[in-house]
């Protein structure tokens, strides 16, 4: 039997290389913070965030535009991806157990797995040459296809998460399947599944790949689903691999901008998460 | 008048023959009984007997398990439940279930939960006033009257299972199974249900599974004693504890095994 004094000795190193490695994991996390804040935070102003992007050596000038394309075609995209993502995890969950859910199942990881990029020329061959023109849709499609497979796992997770007692419960109502799945099942998994599709939307909204042959760039602003839309996200690679510095200045902001707009959707999503269980008053 | 018809004067529930599978394993074999208007029947024996199946063949739950089978009748007021046009939706409304856990659904406040099968299955009405009289039915009403908005799991176990029997008959059940209600439940809340199964007894007819002799012989007026699937012996309660007729009811009864 150990002694005493050497079983503390233990604890304490094994309670201090845990520091340790949180430590590690925060030092990465921290710089490119601070880097990001540091760089980024002078080029805020009111212009930043409603001006168009202004030509080389002109002052001023914002990435209004690209802010406005991120919303709208991470919105196009939850609005195709969100419905099929949710709807084929609950399919998985509650009536998956054959051989077709099995190939969705396997498709979904599959997809998961692919890189972005080609993602994206998946998109470009879908949308863009048929339309024969770049567009925010083309964008929004190529994100919805990134989003699908691991909402639908994750909507498949959190749904079986759903203890069997309360669809029995349901059931022994009188209810039917069918609505036992929408209005019991569905129900109790939602908080979840909001905070999955928060996560799954503040993913995509990071994105740049997919978006360079799809919805391309656009230096105005767009309304329309089929024209060039900017994104934060290439804007933020045009002005990085330009030659200026004041652009460089401005894809430095335009990265703090697109931090925020990540970190408040994941915020949300923490917050949804820990209200889950709440009921109304 | 054929034989079946003649049944609804006598018996709210008769079972004939009934056998049923889970796969390849024979849960029931071959169980006929019946329970007339208004009675309480206990089901007895020890586990893995065929007690749970029993009920869930009553109201068509046990065929919603991946696997399982049945052959046999019942009939719930003369009408065989597997008969052409019976449909399992509107069996259930008519044939109430309480589970061993106490199930309230975790979404929903105790009001939302009163009404949850009103609600979801598109019944109309003065929800509030068929709450309360539900609740008041579960002798749940007094407790919980000021806080209906509140979370369902905030009410202690006793509570939510008093809860999931006012959601049970807040449809209006003719027939109400209970599947071991009070085996998760403290001696006081015990109490409280077998009351509750004392007074619904005007209004209902009651199956009620349990692992409790003592909570047999206080709340029934019949008792079966399943074992391995088989029915072994039925008959009035007090008979079954005090004179049983097969030596495992004895044995059973008396505590010698299960």
């Amino acid at each position: 039997m150990k002694s005493r004094a050497s079983r503390r000795a233990v604890n304490w190193i094994m309670t201090g290389l845990c520091g340790l490695g949180l430590v590690l994991a925060l030092i990465p996390l921290v710089s490119v913070l601070w880097l990001v804040v540091s760089r980024g935070l002078a080029g805020l102003s009111f212009d930043f965030f409603t001006a168009l992007p202004a030509p080389v050596g002109e002052a001023g000038g914002g990435v209004g535009n690209a802010i406005l394309g991120t919303l709208y075609i991470v919105g196009i995209a939850a609005l195709i991806g969100v419905p099929v993502g949710v709807g084929a995890g609950v399919y998985l969950a509650e009536r998956g157990g054959g051989r077709a859910g099995d190939a969705v199942r396997f498709t979904a990881e599959v997809l998961s797995g692919v890189p972005s990029i080609i993602v994206g020329i998946v998109a470009y061959g879908l949308v863009v040459v048929p339309m024969r023109r770049f567009s925010a849709l083309a964008g929004g499609v190529a994100l919805a296809v990134l989003m699908v497979p691991t909402l639908a796992r994750s909507t498949e997770e959190l749904v079986r998460l759903v203890p069997g007692a309360l669809r029995e419960a349901s059931l022994a109502l009188g209810v039917p399947v069918w609505r036992t799945s929408l209005r019991i099942v569905l129900r109790t998994a939602l908080g979840g599944i909001l905070t999955a599709v928060l996560l799954a939307v503040a993913r995509a909204a990071g994105e740049t790949a997919p978006l360079l042959f799809t919805a391309l760039n656009n230096q105005y602003w767009n309304w329309r689903a089929d024209e060039p839309t900017a994104s934060l996200t290439v804007q933020i690679f045009n002005y990085a691999v330009s030659p200026y510095q004041d652009w460089h200045d401005k894809a430095w902001s335009a990265a703090l901008l697109l931090l925020l707009l990540v970190g408040a959707l994941s915020l949300m999503a923490r917050l949804l998460a820990r209200n889950r269980f709440r009921v109304r008053r | 008048m054929n034989d079946v018809a003649r049944q609804r004067n006598s018996s709210k529930i008769v079972v004939r023959n009934l056998n049923a599978w889970f796969g390849k394993t024979h849960a029931l074999r071959g169980v006929s009984l019946e329970v007339p208007e208004n009675t309480v029947l206990a089901i007895i024996g020890p586990s893995g007997c065929g007690k749970s199946t029993f009920v869930r063949c009553i109201n068509r739950m046990h065929e919603l398990v991946p696997g399982a089978k049945q052959t046999g009748h019942v009939l719930v007021d003369g009408q065989d439940l597997h008969g052409r046009g019976v449909d399992p939706v509107d069996l259930r409304r008519r044939v109430g279930m309480v589970f061993q856990r106490a199930n309230p659904f975790p979404t929903m406040s105790i009001f939302d939960n009163a009404v949850a099968g009103l609600r979801l299955n598109g019944i109309g009405g003065n929800l509030a006033e068929l709450a309360e009289r539900s609740l008041r039915q579960a002798a749940l009403w007094d407790e919980v009257k000021d806080r209906l908005h509140h979370s369902a799991l905030s009410l202690s176990g006793g509570q939510q299972q008093r809860l999931c029997i006012a959601r049970a008959l807040a449809i209006g059940p003719e027939v109400l199974l209970m599947d071991e209600p009070a085996s998760a439940l403290d001696p006081i809340a015990t109490a409280k249900i077998e009351e509750l199964i004392r007074e619904l007894r005007e209004a209902l007819t009651i199956v009620i599974v349990t692992h409790n002799m003592q909570q047999a012989a206080r709340v029934s007026d019949a008792t079966a004693f399943f074992y391995m699937g088989e029915l072994v012996e039925h008959g009035a309660t007090e008979q079954i504890f005090t004179n049983p007729r097969e030596p495992r009811t004895e044995d059973y009864v008396t505590g010698k095994f299960g």
